[in-house]
């Protein structure tokens, strides 16, 4: 049996991951992924904890049905504010949505 | 041992399309990774006996975000457009903070004695699904988060129509 | 003959066998998975061979023309030829194409269809019996989704990138009405898995559930995207949408992938509606069941090929209005009623049931023409022409030019 630290250390990995993309990209769809990359890591830790710790209760799993909505609802605005933004700017770069900057 | 040789070739797989989602400049490319990603995360809930929530990562990730995801990132691309730098000027420090971040968590974990001991000892009931969804609606359950949860879905969809909705008639205004 | 009353005699021979070469007993159940898939993946695909030479004869029959007859009896060589002909194609790759994605996308589009066989029950005690088969199939189905677009975007090619963007649009639009027609039949058999659904059709769900039966079908014909709803590939506006660059094999493979998910689309409909294997003598000879299986998916199979040789293109957004304006309103009022009335009615047997939701569904039928006559006389402008006037509404006849002189 694989021990439950193991998929904490993925999990963590694909966070850092998800953490370095959202900081570091420039496109706000890249950003996104980032995002959701983050989110999965999110998800693993929930069910890994739910298996090895309280596998009879629907706790854990509750908590993923529940990210689950909250990433549908975040990518679904998301992606129409980005379309939006693209519309008006004619970019896709976050640095380039500046006109609250000076 | 079967189980184990899955978990470890599913994660490299999925470290791998990660950093791939991450670093590659081509965008379209970089979505594949993350469908890639989902898949093995899809592979570990189904290691991790929780059947249902596989195949619903599937099917609301893979399905509908990766696929919007895509879509968006094709309809503000040209086809066959050269993919310049895709990072910002600030990503060695992007850099730094999630290293940081990855080694706290690695040494958070490793500090933590009741995580390494013991493997799952307990198994899994065979109507997890149906407890699931009986939990869902169960008013001494969850059914006011799961409530909550459809109200957040109803107004993401109002919001992402309007919004998007918004844009093209702002467009047409100016145009005249 | 044991064979034929529990065919898993086969796997325990088999087994027994790989057991007696002296492989270890795990290496053996692999061993016989690996046989196992690969039977599931030959099989539709030389079924595939045959159903082109059907589905062209049909349609040729439909138009009033031979169709192929050249090439052995009746002209039932024709595939192979084709195949050859494939074979034989140059395999081109165009110059700015993304060549990994372009590969990937014909290999995905047929997994993306063969990969729904394992889920499907083909007889008692063969065949799949997954727990959440339902949500698999339509996990499984997203994949298709994803081949497209990426052969779309990968061909480097304006009208393949339309005819992708088409695609999505339209795949995502249908997929809502056929899980909430799915919904129903698990609904009825109080289980998601496909063996429980067709061990609960006493009665045909087909009986109690003919609204949900027939939007999963119109559904499904627009989610494999054949005619009427063919325009991811409309020849007339986009040429050949998303697989215009490919050619050879690779073009093959989405020809066959769509060949076999429209026959799969007829298996699919037969398990959730039209009692699957299930057939007289069928409990005790699961061979026969699989037998009824494949007539009634043929039948299904047959009139998607019938409704493709008689109906013409719709335009997209006729296309995305039918499925958000129409089936999902339906089939969610569907789902509502036979809900509540199942549970209602849960005491009477399978028959009554089953006819006490028919009548609902009438009723819900009725309803909704009515409704669509009211719609119908408040959208349309009357068609008939005022003296001086052109019949089509918004028309206007162009200036006579004066022929210029040369």
């Amino acid at each position: 049996m694989i021990p439950l630290s193991w998929y904490l250390i993925v999990a963590a990995l694909l966070f850092g991951i998800g953490v370095y993309g959202v900081l570091a990209r420039k496109n706000a769809v890249a950003i996104l992924i980032g995002l959701e990359l983050m989110f999965n890591a999110v998800l693993v830790n929930v069910l890994a904890f739910w298996r090895y710790l309280q596998p009879t209760g629907t706790a854990g799993l509750v908590f993923a049905v529940i990210i689950f909505a909250v990433a549908a609802a975040e990518v679904a605005v998301g992606l129409a504010l980005f379309i939006a933004v693209y519309r008006r700017f004619g970019s896709s770069d976050v640095d380039d949505i500046n006109l609250l900057k000076w | 041992m079967v189980t184990t040789f899955v978990f470890v070739l599913t994660a490299a797989v999925m470290l791998v399309a990660a950093l791939v989602a991450v670093l590659k400049n081509n965008l379209v490319h970089a979505a594949m990774g993350l469908v890639v990603t989902l898949f093995g995360t899809a592979v570990l809930f189904v290691l991790l006996e929780a059947y249902f929530l596989a195949v619903a990562q599937v099917v609301i990730y893979v399905g509908a975000i990766a696929i919007l995801i895509v879509f968006s990132i094709m309809l503000t691309r040209r086809v066959g457009a050269d993919w310049g730098q895709q990072t910002n000027a600030t990503w060695p420090f992007a850099l730094l903070v999630a290293g940081l971040l990855t080694v706290l968590l690695g040494l958070m974990v490793r500090g933590w004695a009741a995580v390494t001991a013991q493997p799952a000892s307990q198994a899994v009931p065979a109507d997890m699904t149906a407890r699931l969804g009986a939990a869902l609606v169960d008013p001494n359950g969850y059914v006011v988060p799961f409530e909550v949860a459809s109200v957040l879905l109803l107004a993401a969809l109002i919001g992402a129509v309007y919004v998007a909705w918004g844009g093209r008639k702002a467009e047409k205004d100016a145009q005249g | 003959m044991a064979f034929l009353q529990d065919p898993t005699v086969i796997v325990e021979w088999l087994r027994q066998l790989f057991l007696g070469w002296g492989l270890s007993p795990s290496l053996a159940s692999l061993l016989l998975y690996v046989l196992g898939a690969l039977a599931l993946a030959t099989g539709p695909l030389l079924w595939v061979i045959f159903l082109i030479w059907f589905e062209r004869k049909a349609v040729a029959r439909i138009q009033d023309r031979l169709g192929p007859n050249r090439v052995g009896p009746y002209g039932l060589l024709q595939p192979f030829a084709d195949v050859l002909k494939l074979l034989t194609k140059e395999d081109i790759i165009p110059a700015k194409a993304d060549k990994f994605l372009y590969w990937l996308a014909p290999i995905l589009s047929l997994a993306g269809v063969l990969l729904l066989w394992p889920a499907v029950p083909l007889g008692k005690g063969i065949g799949g019996n997954v727990n959440v088969a339902v949500l698999y199939l339509v996990a499984v189905g997203t994949l298709s989704t994803f081949a497209i677009l990426l052969a779309g975007w990968s061909a480097n090619n304006k009208y393949a990138l339309l005819g992708a963007f088409r695609t999505v649009a339209q795949m995502i639009s249908y997929e809502v009405p056929i899980v909430l027609a799915l919904l129903v039949p698990v609904l009825l058999a109080r289980s998601m898995n496909l063996q429980d659904i067709v061990a609960a059709q006493d009665v045909w769900f087909v009986v109690a559930a003919p609204l949900a039966a027939l939007i999963f079908f119109v559904a499904s014909i627009a989610e494999v995207g054949r005619t009427p709803f063919d325009l991811l590939e409309a020849e007339s506006e986009i040429i050949a949408g998303f697989h215009i660059e490919y050619s050879g094999m690779k073009f093959a493979m989405f020809f066959a992938g769509e060949f076999l998910h429209a026959f799969t689309t007829g298996v699919l409909g037969a398990v959730l509606f039209f009692g699957g294997w299930r057939g007289p003598g069928a409990e005790s000879y699961p061979i026969l069941g699989l037998l009824y299986l494949w007539i009634k998916a043929f039948l299904l199979y047959f009139v998607i090929v019938w409704i493709r040789g008689t109906f013409p293109r719709i335009r997209i957004d006729h296309l995305l209005n039918f499925s958000w304006k129409f089936l999902t309103p339906l089939a969610l009022v569907a789902l509502m009623v036979t809900a509540v009335l199942d549970k209602m009615l849960a005491p009477l047997g399978a028959w009554p049931r089953a006819l006490a939701l028919l009548v609902a569904n009438g009723v819900i039928w009725l309803a909704t023409q009515r409704w669509l006559r009211g719609v119908e006389k408040r959208l349309q402008p009357p068609m008939v022409a005022q003296p001086g006037e052109y019949p089509v509404a918004h028309y206007t006849p162009p200036e006579p030019q004066a022929a210029e002189g040369d």
